[in-house]
């Protein structure tokens, strides 16, 4: 075979490989968005559900999964930029650096139903908060510290070096160059990871499944300590614990979990565009 | 005032420190709150009889908790998704770093960010209504909640793990390589399989072993096509049930403390000495390609 013609053949092999990939994701989305836009009104948004899930809303999912998102990057984004200032700006390279850097990688590995365990041990058991809110959100926000922490180490990272010296040849203290300079430039990135990392555990199920997750409550939530809803179980259960549960209602329900998702991702995107465009140096 | 601040500095500082060990102390966390949970079960069920038992049956009387049909079940599906995302998720990465022209690159690499991004459970709803009856009709089965089903949709969630990976290690090749071979009169094809892909070998391999480990690991979309039915199974075309759905299936109707909670969490046990291992071999591959 000729060299030409054998690259041709490949190449061709290599596109047909990456539209396996693609075909089917835009394929799901589509089926999502056909099938769920009817459902979706703002009734659907803002009602409670109705006769064992069949009719109504799902706005009570929709409002625990915002509070479990935001009660676990509260928990989660200053744990993990100290730890990212501390790896970038403290440590030395050396055996306990890469011990810390092994343990974020395991810790980004793990699988989620592990988290809801270990969730399960600790925060309900051991230290006692039962199936509650705030078990949910230090569970889910155990499962972020990864996603940030890398994210935030890299923002760090790609703040010049001479930013530093200027600093502290002013007479700044190491702690004043990284909260007034360090820092501030590295917030695009720290930002965007965050925002990333928030879209990751909303849509996530099993780490809530043992520590927050309401399979239904009649009211909202009144405290911490309460029980949630939250729309990925939500979905979970109308898929497949419900029997006779209109397709429509589910379909619907998975289009409000994926546009929430997509909605964070395009943030960070722009976070990221808007940020390069007034970067300094 | 000078003393107060060199204070709170090194208050500061210090609470940076200990933040920076976070990450250590919640890997041992977890670790000690499996075995906290879990290992009491091996005072009653031999380690030996855990791993290689045949039954589960956790409920009956008295229970058996075989692991074994559990460990094939997460095998079959992780094999089967293995077979499907390795070689297309390699393919997509070499296309997408050496071949596609740049704007055909950034529409592909949002279109593999987005299926990233959806979340397990929408897969697994998605692969219920279509996939499932798709399986079933085309092979005449009796239900299409099949470990077929399960490795499909698995072998999708893992693909984005290895293109990307995969992709950065090939764009990392050093371009003197390729420049090397093509001034010799390779075509780019040529340049591609032989040059670029062997050097990027190790970051592949990489690339493949995380996407494996986030197989093993996907619970919500398993155990929604799968079937969940624990026997050992006998072909891709049963249904089978794995480590990650049997702890989210159970683990609501167990009693605190009960031999089948303790199970639950020797599984728990299990799945993170399995994906521990896979880490580290992945990290091992990646240092091998940064020297």
């Amino acid at each position: 075979m000729r060299p030409k013609t054998a690259e041709k053949i490949g190449f061709s092999a290599l596109f047909l490989g990456t539209c396996l990939v693609i075909v089917p994701v835009v394929i799901v989305l589509v089926v999502i968005v056909k099938k769920g836009a009817g459902a979706v009104s703002w009734e659907f948004l803002s009602a409670a559900p109705l006769d064992g899930m069949r009719a109504g809303g799902i706005f009570p999912a929709i409002l625990g999964t915002l509070i479990l998102v935001s009660g676990a990057v509260s928990i989660a984004l200053p744990i993990g930029v100290l730890a990212a200032v501390y790896l970038n700006e403290y440590a030395s390279a050396g055996r306990l650096t890469r011990i810390i850097r092994l343990a974020i990688i395991n810790l980004a590995g793990v699988p989620s139903v592990v988290y809801g365990l270990f969730g399960l041990g600790l925060f309900v058991g051991f230290l006692g908060f039962g199936v509650s809110i705030i078990a949910g959100c230090c569970t889910l926000a155990i499962m972020e510290l990864p996603v940030i922490i890398t994210a935030s180490r890299e923002a760090l990272n790609s703040v010049p070096q001479s930013f530093r010296e200027v600093s502290l040849s002013l007479g700044a203290s190491r702690w004043q160059t990284i909260r007034n300079v360090v820092l501030p430039n590295a917030l695009p990135g720290i930002m965007t990871g965050t925002i990333l990392s928030v879209a990751r555990v909303a849509g996530e199920t099993a780490p809530i499944l043992f520590t927050v997750a309401a399979f239904y409550l009649p009211h909202l939530p009144k405290s911490i300590f309460d029980q949630t809803m939250a729309l990925p179980y939500h979905l979970y259960i109308i898929s497949t614990q419900i029997p006779g549960m209109p397709r429509d209602l589910t379909f619907g329900t998975a289009l409000v979990l994926v546009t929430m998702v997509f909605l964070m991702n395009l943030a960070a995107i722009f976070v990221r565009i808007y940020f390069r465009r007034k970067k300094l140096w | 005032m000078p003393t107060s601040r060199k204070l709170r500095e090194f208050c500061i500082e210090k609470t940076i420190v200990l933040c920076g060990m976070a990450a250590v102390v919640f890997v041992i966390l977890i670790f000690v709150f499996l075995l906290r949970e879990g290992v009491s079960l091996f005072w009653q069920v031999p380690l030996s009889e855990f791993l290689a038992g045949t039954h589960w049956y956790p409920i009956s009387e008295p229970p058996r908790f075989g692991i074994l049909p559990l460990i094939l079940g997460s095998l079959i599906v992780t094999a089967g998704a293995a077979c499907l995302a390795v070689p297309v998720g390699v393919m997509s990465a070499l296309y997408i770093a050496e071949v596609a022209p740049s704007g055909t690159r950034d529409v592909m690499k949002a279109g593999i960010e987005m299926l990233a991004a959806i979340p397990s459970v929408v897969i697994g709803f998605i692969g219920m209504v279509t996939l499932v009856p798709f399986v079933k009709t085309l092979f005449g089965l009796p239900t299409g909640l099949t470990a077929l089903s399960g490795a499909i949709m698995l072998g999708f969630m893992a693909m984005p793990t290895i293109v990307s990976i995969a992709e950065d290690a090939i764009a990392a090749v050093p371009v003197e390589y390729k420049h090397g071979a093509l001034a010799l009169g390779a075509t780019r094809w040529q340049t591609l399989y032989r040059v670029v892909l062997p050097a990027a070998a190790p970051g592949i391999l990489a690339a493949i072993m995380l996407g494996i480990g986030r197989v093993i690991g996907e619970t919500m979309a398993v155990m929604m096509i799968t079937g969940n039915s624990a026997v050992i199974p006998r072909s891709l075309l049963t249904p089978v049930r794995t480590m990650t759905a049997t702890i989210a299936a159970e683990m609501g109707e167990t009693v605190k403390g009960s031999p089948h909670y303790q199970a639950l969490f020797a599984i728990g046990i299990v799945l993170f000495a399995i994906t521990f291992v896979v880490n580290l071999v992945a990290d091992v591959f990646m240092h091998k390609i940064r020297r």
